[in-house]
Formats: structure tokens, sequence, C-alpha cells
């Protein structure tokens, strides 16, 4: 094999200048894919990070039924003291693969700085346990935050910062919730804004926050009651496994209707942003078949324009008695080797440029979270897949050069001038 | 039994709707160790005769025996391990490969036919190669050898495996008259020292004298046998 692959490497060069447009054209191809890979995924990354580590986990829980109507923030499909430790219980038992979670009270009021008055959407929560679930929403609140595990206390609340400023409100000022609880029944409570929040996906946020604390107190909710649970994964690209256990062990519990008590949800089944993922992935994909169109057709034709040349030569060493089989090999061991060697100088090219985008520092902003640096990478198995899927077409396109080599008669190779 | 028998062998060419026969009904017999020419004009059947021997090609109708064994009805496959065991060819334009030194080219049929370890082909390469005086040029490339130098890397080639037949079709009509001398003489000392048939095909009469054997054709026919000049005549029709 070795001296197959030594008679091949001889012939590619015997024709440098083609050799090296179609293995430049290779190597372009598998840049633009590792470039692009990396680019794009870390992007993406980025952009499910900034969703999932600032406002919705990796995970959600739910009593059943309540996202289909979570646009009206039901509370009448809280989770109660029962079911919450039910789940506590479920989530605990977890804790290999569950880095942490956040109890949430999520609900509609009216908020008004005594001179107007605007809707808002609100978020109650254990600050310590948000911080540890959604590590970065602290980033996109305004003002110092010397202690990010208690960044909302009882008796302040934090405002989505355009609405803050349609309304003249600023920090320290005293603002005014009025809720109806889920018996109807309407509730005030007063409290002072402790600071403004960014809005991550753009000018029409309304998403405040509250101590979960006060919320109970506003909504005179007796005993523990929550309706959302978001987790955090120690490893994310484990979510799918993880998705699964929970459900398998969430699906066990079952109310009086024989119904499942909760219901699991991913980040992209509550995102609308998982569709731009997919179509990034759908993009990645374009560029992997593009690469492909682009080994198969170059070395499909630096092959044949092989083959064709050298007529004579597989003649003559068929006549000396190579097999069939070996010829065709030789013809394949050229492709391979177009192919292997274009693979390793395109994979260092790819590699290289990713390092020196890094090195650039390139800034972005997404929604209103702003100066995120472009940090590309790309995983050791994604370059495999790039170079076993050029290596792997590489042999395809060979393969019917080296069909054609191998199957020709000595006698009719020999007359060829 | 002779190492080469034909038994009424025609081969038939189809060229468009016309049929043309290469070679007619040819009978002969061709001992081990001789030294044998087909000779006669272009288009007489020297080629395809050389082919049908070197299984290379196959007859319309008759047989070919070669080494005892009949050739013609070989597979792709079988053809090419038979060459590979038995045969050794040299051919006109000499078609060493381009890309591989003299040693590399002698080397190429140990590798790729036969397989044999690395430290049993130096020996026998350079063995072969100080037999046609080509040691001291081994790792020069094709194109940085003369014809003459070619044809002796080529004749290197063809007795590496130790064939019991080599087939050399117009070994010198490449070759100026002295380089072709030189040539068939180097096949003349190699078939004595190795105890190799020779079989070539030439044009050239000055060439021709050098056989012990000599068939002459002509429209795909044997129209002469001779034998070396200190031996017998005999003609065929």
């Amino acid at each position: 094999m070795k001296e197959i692959f030594k008679l091949a490497i001889r012939n590619l060069l015997r024709y440098k200048r083609r050799t090296l447009m179609t293995s430049l054209l290779i190597i372009m191809g598998v840049v633009l894919v590792i470039v692009f890979s990396g680019v794009s995924l870390s992007f993406k990354n980025m952009m499910i990070g900034s969703l999932t580590d600032s406002m919705l986990g990796h995970l959600q829980v739910h009593k059943k039924g309540y996202v289909s109507s979570i646009d009206n923030l039901p509370l009448h499909l809280n989770l109660n003291e029962k079911e919450i430790q039910q789940l506590n219980n479920i989530l605990e038992k977890n804790n290999d693969v569950i880095e942490a979670y956040s109890y949430r009270i999520k609900f509609g009021a009216m908020l008004s700085n005594f001179k107007e008055t605007t809707n808002i959407r609100l978020t109650a929560v254990h600050p310590q346990m948000e911080n540890a679930t959604c590590p970065r929403l602290v980033e996109r609140i305004n003002g110092n935050l010397s202690t990010p595990d208690n960044f909302i206390e009882q008796g302040k609340i934090i405002l989505p910062e355009n609405l803050a400023t349609g309304l003249k409100i600023k920090a320290g000022d005293e603002v005014v919730l009025v809720a109806n609880n889920k018996d109807g029944s309407v509730n005030g409570l007063s409290l002072v804004v402790a600071d403004l929040i960014e809005s991550l996906l753009g000018p029409s946020g309304r998403d405040g926050f509250i101590h979960i604390n006060d919320a109970k107190i506003l909504l005179r909710i007796q005993g523990n009651e929550i309706n959302e649970v978001a987790i955090r994964l120690k490893n994310p690209d484990n979510l799918n496994g993880v998705n699964k256990i929970l459900a398998g062990e969430l699906s066990k519990l079952i109310n009086k209707q024989d119904k499942p008590v909760f219901e699991l949800h991913t980040w992209a089944d509550l995102s609308p942003f998982s569709t731009i993922a997919a179509i990034v992935d759908l993009l990645i994909i374009t560029v992997k078949i593009v690469l492909i169109a682009i080994v198969l057709i170059s070395i499909l034709n630096v092959m044949m324009m092989s083959v064709y040349e050298r007529v004579s030569e597989i003649g003559t060493i068929s006549a000396i008695g190579t097999l069939p089989s070996k010829i065709l090999w030789l013809f394949m061991a050229e492709g391979f080797s177009l192919g292997i060697i274009s693979t390793i100088v395109g994979n260092i090219i790819g590699v290289l440029t990713l390092l020196l985008i890094n090195i650039a520092n390139i800034h972005f902003s997404f929604g209103r979270m702003k100066n995120i640096l472009l940090e590309t990478s790309i995983a050791p198995s994604d370059l495999i897949s790039v170079s076993l899927i050029v290596i792997f077409i590489a042999g395809i396109s060979s393969l019917r050069p080296a069909l054609k080599a191998s199957r020709m008669q000595p006698v009719e190779a020999l007359r060829h001038v | 039994m002779s190492l080469v028998e034909l038994k009424q062998v025609t081969k038939e060419y189809q060229m468009g709707e016309l049929s043309v026969q290469a070679l007619k009904n040819i009978d002969l017999g061709i001992e081990k160790q001789s030294f044998v020419s087909f000779v006669g004009p272009s288009g007489s059947g020297k080629t395809t005769m050389l082919n049908l021997i070197g299984c290379i090609d196959k007859p319309s109708s008759g047989e070919v025996f070669v080494n005892d064994t009949t050739v013609n009805d070989f597979s792709n496959k079988q053809a090419a391990q038979f060459r590979g065991q038995h045969l050794g060819f040299i051919f006109q334009n000499f078609n060493l490969l381009p890309v591989l030194t003299a040693y590399e080219n002698v080397e190429y049929p140990l590798i790729m036919v036969q397989n044999i370890p690395a430290k049993r082909r130096r020996e026998r390469i350079m063995h072969y190669l100080e037999a046609v005086g080509m040691a001291d040029q081994k790792d020069k490339y094709p194109s940085q050898l003369s014809g003459g130098q070619k044809q002796r890397v080529a004749v290197a080639r063809a007795l590496v495996l130790d064939p019991k037949l080599v087939l050399a079709d117009e070994p010198t009509a490449n070759l100026d008259h002295a380089s072709a001398l030189k040539v068939i003489e180097l096949m003349r000392s190699m078939q004595k020292d190795f105890k190799t048939t020779f079989i070539f095909s030439t044009h050239d009469p000055k060439i021709v004298k050098e056989a012990e054997i000599i068939f002459t054709l002509e429209d795909g026919e044997i129209v002469d046998k001779q034998n070396s000049p200190s031996q017998d005549h005999e003609k065929t029709v």
C-alpha cells in the first residue's frame, strides 16, 4: 500500500500545476467549511447562551397545560406545595447533571408611577437561585451590582429600561403594582425601583423582576406556590439526554385524572430563536454540500484527465502483470492522496483563520446585549467529520476513473498513442 | 511440448463493417531458450502474433499454448497473473514509467506484480541493472536517459521476474543502428545467461540476422521459417 501511495504522489506531482489548482480548490472548500462552521456555530452558541443564561435556562418545568396559555400568565396553573416537593426531589436526585434551578412566579400586573399606568410582565424570583440558574441576567441590569446573588431585594423592583424611560421612572422612585390574584381579587403593592434592566430582545420588552416574597404578598399566596422552574445544566451539550431522563421521571407523576402533573420544555421549545439556530445548522449543511460538490467535480475531472493521458502507461503496467485490482487502487490512491493532502492543509489554514479571528477581538451585539466577543471555535469532531467527508468523496469521485483504468484491455491501451 | 505452440490460430478484427484477418490459421511451435524473430512488413501480423503469445489479446479461433497452458480463455485477471508469472515485455517505445527512476522501474514488477520483500528486491534489481550495464544510471529518470539506455532498463524490467519468455515488439525501432545492435546483443546475452526464451519482432534486416529462428509473416500468414545462417532453411507457405 505504501508503494501504491508513493507512486500516486509521484503521478500527482507529474502535473504540478493541475494538481495544485485542484488541491487549492479543495483547500478553499475545506477552509470555507471550517471558518463558516466555526464562526456560525460560535455565533449560534453565544446566542443560545445569551437566551439560556439570562432568561430561559436550559429546561423549564411547568404545570401541564401552562405553556399553551403562557401568554396569559395564568395563576390557576401554579404548582402547589406538594408538587413543588415532588419536583424538587427529582431535581435533587439528578444533581449530577443539573447545576442549578430557579423557582419563579410569572404574572401580569399594572404598574403606576402615580401619574401614568401601564401593564407589565413580572418574574418573581429567589435572587440567589435565579443568579445560579441564569448567571448572565445580572449583566443586563444597569448600575453597580456588588452582590449578584442578591440582585433583587424584598420591597424593590427591577423595571425594563424602555418602560421606565417612557414613564420617566428612575432608580429610587416609588411605584405601585396592581394585580389580580388567582381568585380574581385586586391587590396593590408599593415598591421602590432598584435598577433598570435591558430587554434582551429589543424595545418591546416588558419584563420586570421582583422578589418572590413580594409576589406572594401581592398575589396573597399562602404557603409555597410557583408556576415555573428554570433549570441550568452542568453540560448544555447534554440537553437532549437530560431532557429525556427528566421527562421520563416527571411522566411518572400523575394527577387524579391519570394525567401527567408536569410538562417539561427545552429552551428551543420556548424560544423562536431555535428556528434561527436551525437555519444556521442548515446553512452549515449547505456549505458542506458545496464542499462535497467541489471535491467531487474537481477530483473526478482531474482523475478522468489523468486516465485519458496515461492510457498507454495503463497498457504497459497491465501487460507486465499488474492485476486490474491494483490498477484500480493506483488511481484510487491518487484521488485519496489529493483529498488527504488538501484536507490536512485546509484544516491547518481553517484553524489558523479561526485563531486569527479570535486574535482580532471582534465584538457584536445581540438584542440589547452589547459587546459580545466573537469567540470562534470548532470541535475536533467537526474537523474530523469534514476531513472524512472530503476523503470519502475523494475516494468516490476517483472510483469511476479508476474503474475505467482497471477495465482497460491492454491490447487496446498499448495501441493508444 | 514446445514453450509456445499455436494451433490453427486466426485473429480477426472488425473495422466498421469490414472484417480484417490479421492472422490466418497459424500453426507454430517455439522451443525453450530459443531466440526467435518475427519479421515482415507493417500490417503483416507481427504485433498481433506477439500479443496473442503474450496473453494480451485473444485469438478469434484456434488455440494458444504457453508453458503448457492454454491461454486463450483467460479472464483479464488470469491473463494478468499469467503474464506476471511467466512473461516479460519489451516495447518499441520503451514504456518506462516516467515518474520512476531506472531502479524503481525495474523494481515496479517486483512490488506490484510479485510483492517481493524489500531486502530481496534490492539484490535482484542491482543484479539485473548490472547485467544490462545500467547500475551506474539507476537513479536517473527515463527523461534523463538516452533511447538505448531506456531500452536497457526495459530489458532489466522484463527479466527481473525471471520469466520463461520475453516478448519484444520492435524493440529497436526507435533506436539508431548502433544502439539497436547493442540492445539485440544484450537480449542475446541475457537469453544465454538467464536461459530465457526471447521472441521479438522487427523489420530491420540487420537486426533479424541475430535471431536463431526467423519467422517471416505476410498478410497474416507465416511464409517462411528460417534458422540462423548456420542452420537449415525451410520454406513454408
